[in-house]
């Protein structure tokens, strides 16, 4: 599955108490964005519904993503991340409605080549090669390192941000990864 | 002195500090060299070549490597809060250092604590961190580019990531955002916005545009709002006061785009190499047209 398929479903309302006064869903806590990246990957390649949400402001460090899941699977899931040797940090009980990843795009068209933002990063190709010639906005540390690997690759052969990203720029900066990858192969 | 504090994108970077300089191609700062790509580098490589086209000393850094896991920028604010209250900064420019809302605020407490107080400049990761915290308003300047200031606007997003969609921007509503980003205490008492129009804003609104040149192909550089910021730090440091030193730094930033005649695909460095051009060629002719409009 896509790794941001879940902006492309249709949102569940679920992450409140129910009409009978219960909490459905939990969030699974990880260290760091890269841990919430392979579990997302693991639950999602095993057939879990889970979205990848921001975390509420209580346990808010900076640079987070948590994941959101049906709290009445919690120990399947937790068996499996912790068989991964990807134990989450902890569990909580989801309260209140979580931050959603932006979903809105910008696209810039120069001709020859093609910018699209998401969020704050941007990715431009040229269109006649499918070359990726630049990355710009952002302000978390790996997006240098993802430019630098990105730049000068061709669409299909360059590292996925999601693969070698860390942060939520690196997130943000898939979204226009997929997005670009879609238009340039209509 | 003007001190920079950022990151390198390689794990094995190790934390260095000096003053830096530009050899051939690279940054040189003690023993380390750095390619002149987008981040840090091309910050450092314009206040370098700002810094020397206008007779100031080359600007002090403070760097580490870090390629998104935040464990270089830990290192990094660790050694900031310890060498900082030993330092003699006038002007301290924080970049590309992980989103971290504890070290910042213990980073800022340090930082707030210094006498003389330094201008304090904030832009990429380290601008989102004081908006995280909700200490905006003890930096002097942020630099956002658009998409960052409905970032900043948007007093429930802990990252741009999160900024909601009725924020998100349009360029004409740039006003309204900045408005929004004060009304909620989420902006530094200075912003420059960087995009098609660049302006300067206090808490008042809009102090000054500037819309020439009109390079479009810039906005797709990586880089390009970095070398901005690295100007009008250097610019800031050299005495000029935050006003004059924004739109200089905003006319230098734009007539360097022209002069490069890039396209969507140039690179960084080869924009950096005209910076003292655009430097002669504005004092050679310091009233030439350039969009300024001073609104406030």
């Amino acid at each position: 599955m896509a790794f941001f398929g879940f902006l492309k479903r249709n949102k569940t309302p679920d992450t409140l108490p129910d009409q009978n006064g219960r909490v459905e869903r939990g969030i699974l806590v990880f260290e760091n964005t890269s841990e919430v990246i392979q579990a997302e990957n693991l639950l999602k390649q095993n057939g879990w519904d889970i979205r990848v949400m921001g975390p509420p402001p209580e346990i808010r460090q900076g640079c987070d993503l948590v994941i959101e899941f049906p709290l009445i699977e919690e120990l399947e899931i937790l068996r499996i991340l912790t068989t991964a040797d990807l134990p989450p940090l902890k569990t909580v009980p989801v309260s209140s409605p979580l931050l959603q990843p932006v979903d809105i795009f910008q696209i810039k068209d120069y001709g020859r080549y093609l910018m699209v933002r998401a969020a704050n990063m941007k990715l431009t190709v040229d269109k006649e090669t499918n070359v990726i010639v630049n990355v710009s906005g952002g302000g978390c540390p790996d997006v240098p390192f993802l430019a630098a690997s990105m730049v000068g690759q061709i669409l299909a052969d360059a590292p996925s941000p999601r693969e070698i990203g860390h942060t939520l720029c690196g997130y943000a900066l898939q979204l226009a990864y997929e997005e670009v990858r879609r238009r340039c192969s209509a | 002195m003007l001190c920079v504090a950022g990151t390198i994108p390689e794990d094995n970077f190790p934390l260095v500090e000096g003053t830096v300089e530009i050899r051939g191609n690279e940054l040189q700062i003690g023993s380390s060299t750095i390619d002149i790509h987008r981040g840090t580098a091309a910050l450092l490589a314009a206040a370098v070549m700002a810094a020397a086209a206008l007779k100031q000393a080359a600007p002090f850094a403070c760097l580490v490597g870090d390629t998104g896991t935040g464990k270089g920028s830990i290192r990094l604010y660790r050694h900031m809060i310890d060498a900082l209250p030993h330092a003699s900064f006038q002007t301290i420019t924080l970049h590309y250092l992980q989103p971290i809302i504890r070290w910042q605020k213990s980073l800022q407490a340090v930082m707030g604590n210094l006498k003389p107080r330094p201008c304090l400049i904030a832009d990429a990761g380290f601008m989102y961190a004081a908006k995280m915290s909700g200490e905006a308003c003890l930096y002097d300047l942020f630099t956002p580019d658009v998409g960052e200031l409905a970032f900043l606007a948007d007093e429930e997003a802990p990252h741009p990531f999160y900024t909601r969609g009725f924020i998100l921007h349009e360029e004409n509503r740039v006003p309204d955002l900045i408005a929004r980003a004060y009304k909620h205490g989420n902006a530094a008492r200075h912003l420059i916005v960087k995009g098609a129009k660049d302006y300067l804003a206090d808490e008042n609104g809009i102090l000054e545009t500037v819309d020439q040149p009109v390079v479009e192909a810039l906005e797709a550089i990586g880089g390009t709002g970095d070398t901005l910021t690295g100007l009008v730090s250097v610019l800031i440091d050299a005495g000029m006061n935050l006003r004059e030193a924004a739109v200089a730094a905003i006319r230098i930033n734009r007539l360097t785009g022209r002069i490069a005649q890039p396209t969507p695909a140039t690179q960084i460095d080869e924009i950096i190499k005209c910076i003292p051009q655009a430097i002669r060629a504005l004092r050679e002719a310091p009233s030439a047209d350039t969009g300024r409009m001073a609104t406030g």
